[in-house]
């Protein structure tokens, strides 16, 4: 680890301009991905401005019915908190799958959204890897590709993004909010992770020094069932293979509405637009599941370790939707 | 980058100067001699580390000394009062809920964490119903005990021990 330099700014905008004055600088927070990173040779900061006392760590009813979740909320307290038990279960089962009791205690908001692959080869500085280094190539092509992403991958780079949580939050239609040297916007979270193309290096559209200060999630749609389901290689402290979160209104033995979102399959948290217009006013049958989510991976491509992940992932899927259309179930 | 930084270890203050790059594990066992919390794997993997901050708890392996200046920290050495073994390692001494011992002040502090976490509520990925009060059973104690890993797999002794606690 090279040397750094520790701050602890005032504010929010403070913050901001330590960062965004200085291309050597990156926020802290719980510090569980980034001192890793550190430790590991990947990330080599020259300064660190801890955020962790000038964003919010409260979750907030917002007018209309939706929540603020503040940038600093640890991922255990926002899962404990009663609005999200109550609103918006599938994010505290989400948050519940990732990491361990001390980790979600330590992760914040912010900082689980801004994880990084745990693609082995970005890891590991001795191997090549266009997102850790760019231009040196990619080693998971040719390598151990069990984890690779099977949609919107890019011959530059095919690394998943490992947050459960920011899936839920997708299927959520969850917004960002975002602090810059320039003052304030908000990004959907639907266009908040990229896809690798010819920037792997580049995770999201945040520019260098913007701050994250919170999460709003909009209000939770009247009589949807939701759920999140992640399959792993064993029951806990694993990280996804594949991952579902779905919220499903049926009317009539339709589907009136669903909005569904995969983990482990993409560079980014995966919005499942086709699936979802696919089920839209469909009869609830196992065949519109299948149909459904079989028409969200019919560009997927696959390689030598990863092909297991399409069945998975559809079968995961169809599995959701059978069971949040149960009656009585 | 030296900085001089205040941490209340097991009931004791402590002044300490650390450059910047050491974690709390770090602090504790080089720069404070406490023994007690273990470097396993130093990445967050094994739960080795875990310590109490401010009754939660945390792996000191990735946490910056310096990001947690003034914390109080508890260690399973600092749980007990005197001679008197606090009640989860004495559960785990009557449940052989070790062998070699090496992750089992992380086991203990983790225990400890974790009951208290279970006391305020809180669920976890095996609760059925988010809303209804948590039951704490087998399957929720192997559940929040996983980010403990023991080599030995001292597991059923772990298991019973923090059982017994909670009857
Ligand atoms: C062993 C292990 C297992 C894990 N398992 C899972 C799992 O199963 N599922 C899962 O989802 N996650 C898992 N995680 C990852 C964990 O969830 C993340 O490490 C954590 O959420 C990161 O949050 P943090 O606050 O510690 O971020 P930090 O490490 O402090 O920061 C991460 C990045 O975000 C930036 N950042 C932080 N806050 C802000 C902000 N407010 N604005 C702008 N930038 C910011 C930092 O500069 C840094 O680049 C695991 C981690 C470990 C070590
Ligand atoms: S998949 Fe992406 S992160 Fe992994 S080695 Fe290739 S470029 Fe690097
Ligand atoms: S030493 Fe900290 S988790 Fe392994
Ligand atoms: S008792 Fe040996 S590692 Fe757990």
């Amino acid at each position: 680890m090279i040397p750094f330099v520790y701050s602890r700014p005032g504010d929010a905008a403070e913050a901001v301009e330590a960062v965004a004055g200085d291309p050597g600088a990156t926020f802290l927070a719980g510090g569980t991905n980034l001192v890793d990173h550190m430790k590991l040779g990947i990330a080599s900061p020259t300064a660190l401005v801890d955020v962790r006392e000038v964003v919010d760590d409260a979750v907030e009813e917002l007018p209309g019915g939706g929540v603020r979740i503040g940038a600093g909320t640890t991922n255990s307290e926002l899962a404990a908190h009663p609005l999200v038990r109550r609103r918006y279960p599938l994010l505290s089962s989400a948050l519940l799958a990732g990491a361990s009791g001390q980790l979600r205690n330590m992760a914040t908001t912010g900082g689980n959204l801004l994880q990084r692959t745990r693609c082995v080869y970005f890891q590991d500085v001795t191997t090549p890897c266009n997102k850790r280094e760019p231009g040196s190539g990619c080693s998971a092509l040719e390598g151990h590709g069990r984890d690779n992403a099977v949609l919107g991958a890019s011959e530059r780079c095919v690394a998943t993004h490992p947050s459960d949580m920011a899936v839920a939050m997708l299927a959520l239609d969850a917004e960002v909010r975002v602090l810059g040297p320039s003052g304030e916007r908000r990004v959907p979270l639907a266009d908040f992770h990229r896809l690798p193309g010819a920037e792997p290096e580049r995770d999201t559209v945040l520019e260098h020094g913007e701050l994250i200060t919170a999460v709003d999630l909009p209000a939770p749609q009247e009589g949807a069932r939701s759920t999140y389901r992640k399959v792993r290689e064993r029951a806990s402290y694993a990280f996804a293979l594949v991952s579902v979160a779905a919220l499903v209104s049926v009317r009539g033995g339709q589907i009136a509405d669903t909005r569904i979102a995969f983990g482990g399959v993409a560079h980014a948290p995966w919005r499942a637009r086709r699936a979802e217009e696919v089920l839209r006013g469909r009869p609830v049958t196992e065949t519109a599941f299948r149909v459904a989510a079989e028409a969200e991976f019919a560009e997927a491509r696959t390689g030598r370790d990863n092909a297991f992940k399409v069945p998975l992932a559809i079968n995961t899927c169809a599995a959701v939707l059978r069971s949040l259309t149960e009656v009585n179930g | 980058m030296d900085t001089t930084i205040t941490l209340k270890v097991d009931g004791e203050r402590h002044e300490l100067t650390v450059d910047t790059r050491t974690t709390l594990l770090d602090a504790l066992r080089d720069g404070l001699g406490v023994y007690s919390p273990k470097k396993g794997c130093d990445h967050g993997q094994c739960g080795a580390c875990t310590v109490l901050l401010a009754g939660r708890r945390v792996l000191a392996c990735l946490a910056l000394a310096v990001a947690h200046d003034g914390a109080e920290v508890t260690t399973a050495a600092g749980l007990g009062r005197g001679d008197e073994l606090h009640p989860v390692a004495r559960a785990f001494l009557d449940h052989d809920g070790f062998q070699c011992g090496y992750c089992t002040p992380g086991q203990i502090c983790s225990a400890v964490g974790m009951l208290a976490e279970a006391e305020r509520e809180w669920p976890s990925h095996v609760t059925e119903d988010l809303e209804a009060p948590v039951e704490m059973d087998e399957a929720e104690i192997r559940e929040r005990m996983s980010g403990n890993i023991c080599r030995c797999g001292a597991y059923p002794g772990i298991v019973g021990a923090i059982g017994e606690v909670l009857r």
